[in-house]
């Protein structure tokens, strides 16, 4: 999380219509005409309207929705196995849009690679010739691919089961090799389409750190798909949230938090555990002149929960907070029990009841 | 004269119907009449009793030209039917001959290489050649015992002779019907002009198969009642083919996409060899099928069991007709069930 990080995929002014004629229908959404309209009148489906995400190298960025925002759609965009209607998607300052096949099959093959819900595992082949698929696809030789697949196998903890087929498998190991998979293909962009939604909750928790303890160490730059708020709040570097097929908010997720600019979002973040997702560093007083009254320190990086845990329970304690070892704020435990009252959710919250 | 006079008087088409047209050949009725009358004009001319409503004749051509001779009866329209095919017969057949002569060729060669093999060569070749494709000791022990028996009542070669038509003509099948399967599952349009024709293959009697054929070729040209099995068995291993590749996981294939595969590589390192079983439950129906044209096309001088059935029917020698037909049987059976053995196998190693 650095400010000089450089753009690594940027897609500027995205739109996708869905029916038999969609440049005309492009027309008339650009002369403002909404979603609902647009179908009762000309029978198009709009999916993806104005979309404009920068997504940094090196950083995971969620994209997160309900089912028919147009999530899954949007990272199809990126690697064209959806064609957009209108707009650019740029990679490395290249516009993907302008490829030929033979580009476009490059981009797939060595810049991005892709994990899928349902893992999407090629059933006729072992554990092993699926990791190394993609360095196969390439026309490298079989004792390459396999020497990759077998080492990223390792990394995700498949150890011993090269030889089984992926039915043989359970959900969780399966995916497992759908993320061995994309890694073995060794390409910078990661495009995960609900990687973890059909896992049960335990094993998504771990399949969630996985991610995280890989990242630490490879840096690549994650697109991540959720219909899951937990998740997108426990992955993002920079989170997108749409409603269908709009953009409603993005940014960085504690400020998302903080400060929700719409009515959707304040429903969606009502119902979460705020003390455990917040951080110190984002409720605290940002000064470095010493405090008085001063409990102890604390990590900026710390959730809230732990500094309540400190203090027990008492708000009138106030904290210096710690960033590699220097003062960076002062958090005031008023401002923190402030901070966990949710922004009103709109009075029409039927998912209250 | 005849019922329908009064409508083409009303018609006012009599001066068109008048240029009596006589010619073209005689139906039998009509024979018949001129033999019994005698000449026949006499009773033409006579005039016939008023006909009943209730047994007022349908306007069929034949029926119209009693009164209308200008209207052609059945008889011209069939014959004008097998001009017209006549006509193109030349034309196709040298087209035809020379692209159907490999088949020719292949049936003959196979057939006499099957039969120059000594039975004590042969029937262990098969034995091995059904446990390689069914790993399956019952079913070696049905494909044995099956013919051992029929060699013990010398209708060895008669078997052996339909095998060997069955072998050629399923190599066929598939070498022509797999890529035909493949194009339909490619392309919409192509399937949609593709599945009437199939249909009407399948739905054709197999005897009106022959008709044409007869016509196009010689009867002393094993191309005839090849292509005649081809052409019916070629159906289920077309159809599969399409319907296998068209059911591969929508999944799978998006991931070979994302991956970048070009269409090359995903037909042959995906589609096909998840379409397998299917492919291969194609191949199985396609030998059934060809098993049951090869009895039908003893009729145009296909040797094999089918040759012993139809002397069995033709000079009703009830004993031959039924040994035989249950030595075809025999080979269904054992043909199935060692083809439905390599499909398990191929089954269990996908799932």
């Amino acid at each position: 999380m650095t400010d000089t990080s450089k753009i690594k995929v940027s897609i500027r002014g995205l739109y996708k219509i869905f029916g038999s004629k969609p440049k005309e229908a492009l027309t008339y959404v650009k002369d403002g005409l909404g979603k609902p309209e647009l179908l009762d009148q000309h029978g198009h489906v709009l999916g993806l309207q104005d979309i404009n995400v920068d997504m940094q190298e090196g950083e995971i960025t969620v994209i997160m929705g309900l089912s028919g925002s147009g999530k899954s759609t949007l990272i199809r965009h990126l690697n064209r196995l959806i064609e957009p209607t209108d707009g650019e998607i740029v990679v490395d300052g290249e516009d993907v849009l302008a490829y030929g096949e033979k580009q476009l099959h490059a981009l797939r093959q060595n810049t991005m690679s892709m994990v899928f819900q349902k893992f999407a595992l090629f059933p006729h082949r072992t554990v092993l010739q699926n990791a190394g698929m993609a360095r196969r696809v390439r026309g490298e030789d079989a004792a390459s691919a396999d020497k990759e697949g077998q080492k990223w196998l390792k990394r995700v903890g498949l150890e011993g089961y090269e030889d089984k087929y992926p039915n043989q498998l359970s959900g969780g190991m399966q995916q497992r090799v759908g993320i061995a998979r994309a890694l073995a293909s060794d390409s910078e962009i990661m495009l995960m389409d609900e990687a973890f939604s059909a896992l049960d909750p335990l094993i998504r928790t771990d399949m969630q750190d996985l991610l995280l303890e890989l990242q630490r160490e490879l840096h690549k730059t994650i697109v991540f798909i959720t219909h899951d708020l937990d998740e997108a709040l426990k992955l993002a570097d920079h989170l997108v949230i749409l409603k269908d097929g709009a953009i409603v908010q993005q940014g960085e997720p504690q400020e998302i938090l903080l400060n929700p600019n719409d009515p959707y979002i304040m429903d969606f973040i009502s119902d979460i555990n705020r003390a455990r997702v917040l951080r110190v560093r984002s409720v605290m007083d940002a000064t470095t002149t010493a405090g008085v009254d001063i409990s102890g320190d604390v990590e900026a990086d710390a959730n809230l929960e732990s500094v309540i845990a400190m203090s027990g329970g008492d708000t009138t304690k106030h904290y210096r907070v710690m960033k590699d070892g220097e003062q960076i704020g002062l958090l005031h435990m008023q401002d923190l029990v402030r901070a966990l009252v949710p922004v009103i959710a709109p009075e029409h919250d039927d998912r209250a009841a | 004269m005849a019922i329908y006079d009064g409508l083409f008087k009303t018609l006012g088409l009599s001066d068109w119907c008048a240029t009596e047209d006589t010619g073209g050949p005689m139906t039998m009725a009509e024979l018949l009449a001129q033999a019994n009358n005698g000449g026949g004009e006499a009773a033409a001319d006579a005039p016939t009793p008023a006909t009943p409503l209730l047994e007022t004749p349908f306007p069929s051509l034949d029926t119209l030209h009693k009164s209308c001779g200008s209207i052609p009866r059945t008889r011209d329209m069939t014959s004008a039917v097998e001009e017209g095919f006549l006509n193109v017969k030349d034309g196709m057949k040298v087209v035809l001959d020379p692209l159907t002569q490999p088949l020719s060729w292949l049936l003959d060669w196979s057939l006499s290489a099957f039969q120059a093999t000594p039975w004590f060569i042969m029937i262990p070749l098969l034995m091995l050649l059904t446990y390689y494709a069914s790993r399956s000791w019952s079913v070696l022990a049905l494909v044995t015992g099956s013919f051992l028996f029929m060699a013990f009542i010398d209708h060895y070669n008669y078997a052996i002779q339909t095998l060997s038509i069955i072998f050629v003509c399923t190599i066929f099948c598939v070498v022509l019907g797999v890529p035909i399967g493949i194009a339909m599952s490619k392309s919409n349009t192509m399937q949609r002009i593709t599945i009437p024709i199939l249909d009407m293959l399948q739905t054709l009697p197999t005897f009106v198969y022959l008709i044409p054929l007869i016509f196009l070729f010689s009867v002393t040209e094993s191309k005839l009642y090849g292509i005649a099995i081809i052409l019916y068995a070629i159906v289920p291993v077309i159809r599969l083919t399409d319907l296998g590749i068209r059911l591969v996981d929508k999944d799978v294939i998006e991931a070979a996409d994302a991956f970048g595969m070009n269409s090359w590589q995903k037909l042959t390192g995906v589609q096909i060899p998840l379409a397998l079983p299917n492919i291969m439950a194609g191949i199985n129906q396609t030998i059934m099928m060809s098993l049951a044209m090869v009895v039908i096309a003893s009729l145009v001088s296909a040797p094999g069991l089918g040759v012993l059935v139809l002397r069995g029917i033709n000079n009703l020698e009830l004993g031959v007709g039924l040994v035989s037909g249950f030595c075809i049987v025999l080979l269904a059976v054992l043909l199935d069930r060692s083809t439905k053995a390599a499909l398990g196998r191929i089954n269990a190693s996908e799932k």
